[in-house]
């Protein structure tokens, strides 16, 4: 039922699709500019802001740096509060786990709140798998799940769905899935709105396990914290008797006051809200409020390959708020799906490298889907330089190609200047026969070279190549003397 | 077999070979007062406001009368066990909850509580689930959540708040209604949780 990431193609070639569809591009530049609105105007209110913003970066590294024992920390908390701690290496290793809590209470169907990591990993598939449903609950996951379709966006992952396709996914599918859609369902954001409020709240009332993800966890109190707006997190974390809740390592935060730089930075940055309307913790078991069995599942899947690259791993420090997906000139242009992963954007483009490792195609071509313009490390409310790791990131997907057997056009016009520029006598060679070229070309009037043949049309397909000048710098210098003689 | 547990600490171990740990918890910087010649309590009840939630003020001696005002004629409203005589003066036959399954909050309208904290420059109102706020549910459930916050509960902003929070206790932290934005970014109150939050504030100079 639902999508899936895999196998998708490299950024350049989803992104053409995707600039092609107009209606994508409309939703997307009405969607990031209202969002970026929105939060230029409550982070514009904050004096501090930058304060802030390094408190919480120096937060989430503290975390990091000694994350080996703030784990184990965490997981010492956690259990003298009830809670059961389960480690998990990767993606499948963290599948098997929920999916032998759901067997041991013998459900059938998790309700689930919005969560990135069940994405990444493929929570959803590998439930469906064992005859296990999971029903998403947030209203952007339910209209993607029942879409059969692809998350987009971080925040929003429905961004690039507009109302009336809304409305007809509702009315299609609802009813396949529990409670149809109302006969009279208009497209009024309300009105579609109230109709998932109807249909997932008789899954809410009956639901046995539920599944999260945490926004952060407090190391020395064992707490975890869920960020949100409508309610269904804590429908799903207050109602059913076994709440699964499956954390990515770098989710850390040492203590509870420091907590506090992170929970003013996140829904400022994230929907450009003072606050958002529901935030949730809770430490363990409490007895008689909310599940009586909890588990915890501390998960890597890429994120210890990520730590140990000394220039990436700031990364890890991304609390998902999205802000540097709305102010991206490539994200408002081509939406999340070019990606290829539930993770999109400048973060996206840093962070599946960093957790997959180089060497893909795909993955490969995503340090490249930038500009390199700094938008969005003026945003990141953590200060990740996103375009500093992205250069790092070419820099090994370039290493990686080192050994080619045939190398790419471009590292072998490269490797031709770097022998040009060793020697002078060389480069004063290869200047006249320039210079020669661009007395030629201006003789006929020609300002730029137009469309270069072969690997280099790649480059002039969107720029104009300025023909050679009609003499070199040292030719000029030695005629004038440094300009002495002009 | 190494457990997943050893791999996950090993490899995180050997990632931070080059790293020093930071032992200094950091010091975040100050939060933010009340506009100049806005009081805290007038300031709450202002961003309180902004969210589209409902706020009175009162006195302490027009409490019951205003958690009355604040019921629809006939609603069925839940109290937690603690809820203060003060409070339940004002409801005509509150149903006190004794372990209600979901099922039956389902059937009812409205719930009246107390809060722990209130955050003047978010608008925020945090439970923290004694007893004179009771279990999470009846709070959630109910499309109708009527809130009452004593002025000397207001403080400035997040950080002032951190210190009053056990973080043992579960914590509820409410602004504004439930809402959601996710279609076209028009943003609908009301989604799964209380779509009426009612706040009253309790002051003695109002």
């Amino acid at each position: 039922m639902t999508g899936t990431f895999v196998g998708m193609p490299t950024f350049p070639s989803a992104a053409r699709t995707a600039l092609a569809d107009t209606q994508l591009r409309h939703n997307l530049a009405h969607a990031t500019g209202v969002i970026r609105g929105k939060r230029a105007a409550v982070v514009g209110e904050v004096e501090n802001w930058e304060d802030l913003r390094l408190a919480g970066a120096a937060v989430k590294d503290r975390a990091l740096r000694s994350l080996d024992s703030r784990l184990v920390e965490l997981e010492e908390s956690l259990t003298a509060r009830g809670a059961v701690v389960h480690w998990a290496r990767d993606a499948d290793e963290a599948n098997r786990i929920v999916v032998e809590v759901a067997r041991a209470h013998a459900v059938d169907e998790v309700v689930k709140v919005k969560s990135m990591v069940t994405q990444e990993i493929g929570l959803n598939e590998a439930l469906e798998a064992e005859g296990i449903a999971a029903w998403e609950t947030d209203l952007a996951e339910l209209i993607v799940q029942l879409g059969g379709d692809l998350p987009s966006h971080i925040l929003v992952p429905a961004i690039h769905r507009n109302r009336a396709e809304i409305r007809e996914i509702f009315r299609r599918r609802m009813g396949e899935v529990g409670r149809p859609a109302p006969d009279d369902l208009t497209d009024e954001p309300a009105v579609l709105a109230g109709a998932a409020r109807e249909h997932l709240r008789e899954k809410f009332l009956r639901a046995k396990l539920a599944v999260s993800g945490a926004n952060f966890a407090v190391a020395d109190s064992g707490t975890l914290v869920v960020v949100e707006s409508e309610g269904n997190g804590r429908m799903c974390l207050t109602l059913p008797d076994v709440l699964v809740s499956i954390v990515g390592i770098e989710k850390v935060v040492p203590t509870w006051a420091e907590l506090d730089p992170l929970i003013r930075l996140l829904p400022r940055s994230s929907t450009g809200e003072r606050m958002n309307p529901y935030t949730s913790t809770w430490t363990g078991i409490t007895p008689g409020d909310g599940p009586q069995e909890v588990h915890v599942v501390l998960l890597d899947n890429g994120r210890t390959r990520a730590l140990a690259d000394e220039t990436g791993r700031q990364a890890l420090r991304c609390i998902r708020c999205s802000a540097c997906l709305n102010v991206c000139p490539v994200y408002e242009r081509t939406g999340g799906h070019a990606y290829g992963s539930v993770y999109p954007g400048p973060i996206g483009a840093i962070l599946n490298p960093l957790l997959k490792g180089t060497g893909d195609p795909q993955t490969d071509s995503l340090p490249y889907a930038s500009s390199l313009c700094g938008a969005c490390f003026e945003a990141c409310p953590v200060r990740i330089d996103i375009p500093e790791v992205l250069v790092h990131l070419r820099a090994k997907v370039v290493d990686g190609h080192r050994d080619d057997r045939v190398p790419k056009p471009e590292a072998l016009a490269f490797r031709g200047a770097a022998w040009a520029f060793a020697d002078p006598g060389r480069l004063g060679r290869a200047e006249r026969l320039s210079s020669v070229a661009g007395r030629v070309l201006r003789r006929r009037g020609k300002a730029s070279l137009g469309r270069l043949p072969g690997p280099g049309g790649a480059w002039t397909d969107a720029r104009d190549l300025p023909v050679p000048p009609a003499e070199s710098f040292r030719d000029w210098w030695k005629r004038t003397d440094g300009g002495e003689r002009e | 077999m190494t457990s997943a547990r050893d791999e996950v600490l090993g490899r995180v171990r050997a990632a931070l070979r080059d790293v020093e740990g930071a032992d200094e918890p950091v010091v975040a910087p100050p939060g933010a007062a009340a506009p100049a010649g806005t009081s805290l309590v007038e300031h709450f009840a202002e961003r309180v406001a902004d969210y589209r939630a409902t706020v009175v003020q009162c006195p302490p001696d027009g409490l019951a009368a205003a958690v009355a005002a604040a019921l629809p004629d006939g609603a069925r409203v839940v109290v937690p066990v603690g809820l203060p005589d003060v409070v339940l003066a004002g409801i005509a036959s509150p149903v006190v909850d004794d372990a209600l399954s979901a099922a039956d909050l389902d059937a009812i309208d409205a719930v009246v509580t107390c809060a722990r904290v209130g955050i003047a420059e978010t608008g925020t109102i945090v439970l923290d689930h004694a007893p004179d706020q009771g279990r999470r549910v009846i709070s959630l459930v109910p499309d109708r959540h009527v809130c009452i916050v004593y002025a000397d509960q207001v403080v400035a902003d997040v950080p002032d708040a951190f210190p009053l929070l056990d973080p043992v206790r579960p914590l509820t932290w409410i602004s504004g209604p439930s809402a959601t934005s996710d279609i076209e970014l028009d943003r609908v109150e009301g989604v799964h949780g209380p779509r009426h939050l009612h706040v009253i504030v309790v002051d003695e100079s109002s």
